[in-house]
């Protein structure tokens, strides 16, 4: 991968951190509105307790930020984080743009001939 | 163009690069299982592969490292998952350290590679799907189980629109 590899840790917690539904759900709620943990948890099946896990879980990965009102905890979803994401596919994508514009170079060249004692290439190859 | 198709799926973690050569499956193949073919295409140009260690059977490691044109070394390594020659195979793609060991603590993605063979061409091309997906095991199997697949949920085609906007 040619990816650098402090942007690759960072997508790792973004992918990791979207890979919940909650979680998902939570961004997309709060990329539109910002709403306190208490109504976060009031919108879903689940605890307080594991609201408050998935937000921290995704402040962690830049997706929401959190700020603090009174004694409420407001979130608001992070699109630049989003928008990150997508573009750290799109660097991945054109990594393969390339490798594959390669191979099709290299398959366009005459035949290789098979190197001797290689036993990998399971396959006789060619016609 | 030898691409035909790029799908991002920030739902599934996933990339996948579909593309189409004019050479029947086999010999595709050989790009991968032959060290010395792998090697002319996987760095780009300014950071040329070096293919050190290659064994292409399930639970096989191959290692590789890029040179830089400052002569930089970036070592990388594979941990292969499954081979079936000539249709395709999956492995952990990772980082290493200078000295080439796997570095646990950088993250590594899965790719799974397919190649068929294009009926409607005789045979004689082939369709090459690469699905990279980012994260380790546990994540991607966490996601399957969620069946993300059925498709984006509204609160992604939600998310998606608003990076459209």
């Amino acid at each position: 991968m040619v990816v650098d590899r402090e942007s690759g840790d960072r997508a790792d917690r973004i992918f990791a951190a979207l890979s919940d539904a909650t979680r998902r759900e939570i961004v997309a709620m709060t990329l539109t509105a910002e709403y306190s943990v208490s109504e976060l948890a009031r919108r879903f099946p689940v605890s307080f307790a594991a609201v408050q896990k998935h937000v921290a879980v995704l402040e962690r990965a830049g997706l929401v930020i959190k700020r603090r009102s009174g004694r409420e905890q407001r979130v608001r979803g992070n699109a630049d984080a989003l928008r990150e994401a997508h573009r750290l596919l799109d660097q991945l994508a054109d990594v393969w743009r390339g490798r594959v514009e390669r191979i099709g170079a290299l398959l366009a060249e005459p035949e290789p001939e098979p190197e001797p004692g290689l036993d990998l290439d399971l396959d006789p190859g060619g016609a | 163009m030898s691409v035909i198709d790029v799908q991002k799926d920030l739902a599934a973690l996933t990339l996948t690069v579909t593309s189409r050569f004019e050479a029947a499956p086999p010999r595709v193949w050989q790009v991968w299982s032959d060290p010395r073919q792998l090697e002319r295409w996987w760095g780009p140009p300014s950071h040329p592969a070096t293919v050190v260690e290659y064994e292409l059977t399930p639970g096989g490691t191959v290692t590789y490292y890029m040179t830089a044109p400052d002569g930089q070394r970036f070592h990388g390594w594979w941990r292969v998952r499954s081979v079936g020659a000539p249709s395709g195979l999956e492995f952990e793609d990772g980082f290493a350290d200078d000295e080439g060991k796997p570095n646990p603590d950088l993250p590594t993605t899965i790719v799974r590679v397919t190649l068929d063979a294009d009926e409607a061409a005789g045979g004689a091309a082939t369709v090459m799907r690469i699905v990279t997906t980012f994260g380790d095991e546990a994540a991607m199997k966490q996601v399957l189980d969620m069946g993300v697949a059925e498709g984006m949920s509204e609160a992604l085609g939600q998310i998606d629109a608003l990076l459209a906007a």
